[in-house]
């Protein structure tokens, strides 16, 4: 009934390839992004924007990153947090060295040192596979946080090691408030999620999919392996350290290193696993599901416990997020590998039928 | 069935994200100060930020048994930080506009301080950072809204080295000696280097810089360098569970425990109790309070509170070092409130920015303190425009095996030294902000 795809004929090849061939996704997609910029940055208030929107926002954008290289590629990262922290202390070091630095040059730069810093600890990755490649990435994310603890040049010999970022401006359209915060952070966001869908579906994407399905026979049928796994390196860490520069910049504006620890790196795996592998959908509905369940956990288990008459203390809701994450990446792992993404996707085809059976 | 699991995952979404939204709707205006806790009970510190937010919330009850403050009762709400900077920033985000605004945050994170400093000039709610945060907010003319009452680790270092000075001789017999910094990589461990640095460029002492990555478990090679450099002092600048790891790796190496010196967040009974009689020896210092379980406040707290079944933690817990630093912490707090309501709008709420000028002009005299139960504890706090401290009295005790004895007297740091550096130090950080020195008619208002 909602897909009703009578009618909906292609005729040119454009057409057909196109990333919403039917029409009611392209509606659904027109509505939504009318939504995010319009509707929302009228209605929401400023807890909304800067506790949940923001970061959503952003770690999709990382989401979508380390979904590129960990879901189409295949090669287990445990570095992310090291690719963000790149990204936002070299991202730092440029806006805060030259006066009137242009801030989307400041964004560059903060990607592309991520990019070749994923291109160097991606090396690895052309001879080890797996769990062993997941320990070498897990290097380059111990090797990061000694690195921005100790070299004084990256946070521009700040006695205490935390730097802070103020005055972001675009053109001329100054960043100060959650709404525009938010809605260059969405902005930003959405080119990347265009830039990543329209990869993974050419030539390239397919080459990764072949690496990460079966290496050696994409060998044989002539995919070079290097330049595939570092392609997927330099794209992942690209925009990975991108998200980085904007979750330093644009939600925290004042760090330290511990902000892009091990802790983030295995955040950004687990909103991958949960949202769904090899999925760029399933990178938004990870991440959104990450950003609000601890928010949503903190003021529901309360309500609940008052209702069976337990008091549950702050201390019991930080435990009780940790419990609740385990088990749901285990049930996920077990029962529906491919995440939220690909129950959505069941839904749209059952959608897609329905109410006919066949 | 799979439609089933779609259902299911759509109402649980959905249901979530009804809780937010209402979340973030507007409460009704109660009638309370609303005194937020962000708190450590998770995480690395949660054995020694618990007592404090313990005794936060047993004082504020405390005030509302005595009648509150002149009849305005204190509301405390508390929100979970785990000792991390991004969860304390959602913490502040999400409590700063309840109950009819919150009046003072007491992060109890130097990490969360840094961020929140950036914040607090912008939303106009004052910080109190009693004895962490940035040193240099003592300074202000700079720093409108943060309050390090009582101390901060400029003041911490400098007692502490003095102690040290005192039990050689004099500084002069420092000259040549070699002191080991033993600190957290963070923020917080790295305050405290500048007035040591200071310190041994005045008086011809070497320093050995031993950072500890976070959260501090791993410290065998850090001990290991002890051993082997064999310095004649170690200052440790520790918190959370980093603190016993590091007495029990002292112990397995055999540094003397006489000659190591905690800063005031580096040693209180969690640390201790567990290694017991091997710990003999060490040394922390004090702001000001120690264990006070003979205190008039704690005795009341006992009867008025726990008596009646409302406290919020252990019994024994009362009167312990790190609890009395989170009752100090609430009675600064209200003290500054009532002083700013006395001023404003007595009998009723006073706004965050009322409740700021309240801070700055604390005048807690003997006679006040006393009254409120504090005899023997603290000594007199005067804030102004310019000192946002307050004070500068610190103590060193020592663990004799069970329980803490005071191994000093009274120490004041000395302000000749400290007050320069937390100058210079303030207005390189307004230089980097754009930020321009206070009027003496903002001092006035």
């Amino acid at each position: 009934m909602f897909y009703r795809e009578n009618g909906q004929f292609k005729t040119n090849y454009k057409a057909d390839q196109q990333i919403f061939p039917i029409a009611q996704d392209r509606w659904a997609i027109a509505a939504l992004l009318l939504i995010g910029f319009v509707a929302v940055p009228l209605l929401a208030d400023e807890y909304f924007f800067k506790a949940i929107l923001i970061p959503f926002v952003i770690l999709s954008m990382a989401a979508l990153g380390v979904n590129i290289l960990v879901g189409y590629c295949g090669q287990i990262s445990l570095g992310s947090g090291a690719f963000m922290a790149v990204g936002a202390y070299m991202a730092y070091s440029t806006f805060v060295r030259v006066e009137g630095m242009p801030l989307i040059v400041a964004l560059m730069a903060g990607g592309l040192s991520a990019m070749a810093l994923g291109i160097l600890f991606g090396i690895p990755s052309l001879r080890v596979k797996g769990l062993y490649l997941a320990v070498a990435t897990l290097a380059a994310q111990f090797f990061c946080d000694w690195a921005f603890a100790r070299i004084g040049w990256f946070t521009n010999n700040s006695s205490s090691g935390s730097v802070a970022v103020s005055g972001l401006s675009l053109l001329g359209w100054d960043i100060n408030t959650p709404a525009r915060k938010y809605l260059f952070c969405l902005g930003l966001t959405v080119l990347v999620a265009l830039l990543a869908k329209n990869l993974v579906r050419g030539a390239i994407g397919r080459e990764w999919m072949a690496i990460r399905d079966m290496d050696v026979a994409a060998a044989v049928i002539g995919i070079r392996p290097m330049y595939a796994k570092l392609s997927a390196f330099a794209v992942s860490s690209f925009i990975v350290g991108m998200a980085g520069v904007l979750w330093a910049f644009v939600h925290l504006g004042s760090w330290e290193p511990l902000a892009f620890s091990i802790d983030r790196s295995f955040q950004l795996l687990f909103i991958v696993i949960i949202g769904g592998l090899g999925s760029i959908m399933g990178s938004f509905f990870g991440a959104a599901f990450i950003v609000v369940l601890p928010i949503a956990l903190n003021q529901v288990l309360p309500a609940i416990g008052s209702l069976v008459g337990l008091t549950v203390s702050t201390a019991m809701i930080s435990h009780a997020e940790y419990m609740i994450f385990g088990a749901l990446i285990v049930w996920f792992l077990i029962a529906e590998p491919h995440g939220l993404a690909r129950l959505w996707s069941i839904g749209k085809q059952k959608l897609r039928l329905w109410p006919f059976p066949h | 069935m799979k439609l089933r699991k779609i259902a299911l995952t759509a109402a649980l979404a959905a249901a979530s994200l009804a809780a937010t939204l209402g979340a973030s709707s507007a409460l009704a205006q109660a009638k309370v100060q609303f005194f937020p806790s962000l708190t450590g009970r998770t995480g690395p510190v949660a054995p020694n930020a618990t007592p404090f937010a313990n005794g936060y919330a047993d004082y504020m009850k405390l005030v509302n048994a005595r009648g509150g403050i002149n009849g305005v009762m204190t509301l405390v709400e508390e929100c979970e930080t785990a000792y991390a900077t991004d969860r304390g920033v959602e913490c502040y985000e999400r409590l700063k506009g309840k109950h009819g605004g919150a009046t003072v945050f007491q992060p109890l994170s130097t990490g969360i301080t840094f961020a929140l400093t950036e914040k607090v000039a912008g939303d106009k709610i004052p910080l109190i950072t009693s004895g962490y945060g940035r040193s240099d907010s003592a300074d202000g003319g700079v720093f409108k809204w943060n309050f390090p009452l009582i101390g901060h680790y400029w003041v911490a270092g400098d007692a502490v080295l003095q102690h040290i000075a005192k039990q050689e001789g004099g500084w002069d017999k420092l000259k040549g000696k070699k002191i080991a910094v033993v600190y957290h990589d963070s923020p917080f461990g790295k305050e405290l280097l500048p007035i040591v640095q200071e310190r041994a460029a005045m008086h011809g002492f070497t320093l050995q810089l031993l950072p500890v990555p976070a959260p501090g478990v791993e410290q065998k090679a850090v001990w290991l360098q002890v051993r082997q450099q064999r310095p004649d002092f170690v200052v440790m600048q520790t918190w959370g569970v980093m603190t016993p790891t590091a007495i029990r790796e002292a112990i397995a190496v055999g540094y003397p425990r006489e000659k190591m010196f905690g800063t005031w967040w580096s040693g209180a009974e969690p640390d201790l109790k567990d290694i017991g009689a091997p710990a003999k020896g060490y040394n922390a210092v004090m702001m000001q309070h120690g264990a006070e379980p003979q205190s008039a406040v704690v005795k009341e707290i006992l009867s008025k509170v726990h008596d009646k079944g409302q406290g919020v933690g252990p019994k024994d817990e009362v009167g312990q070092v790190l609890y009395m630093r989170g009752v100090v912490g609430a009675m600064l707090a209200v003290e500054g409130a009532r002083a700013a309501q006395e001023r404003f709008n007595k009998g009723k709420p006073v706004t965050p920015e009322q409740a700021r000028w309240g801070y700055e002009n604390l005048n807690l005299t003997q006679a006040k303190l006393d009254a409120l139960g504090f005899k023997g504890v603290l000594r007199p706090i005067s804030t102004s425009c310019v000192d946002h401290m307050g004070s500068a009295w610190a103590r060193v005790h020592t663990w004799d095996g069970a329980k803490f004895t005071w191994a000093s007297d009274w120490l004041q740091a000395d302000e000749q030294i400290i007050r320069p550096l937390v100058k210079s130090s303030a207005e390189k950080y307004a230089a980097e902000k754009k930020w321009t020195r206070r009027t003496p008619q903002d001092c006035q208002s």
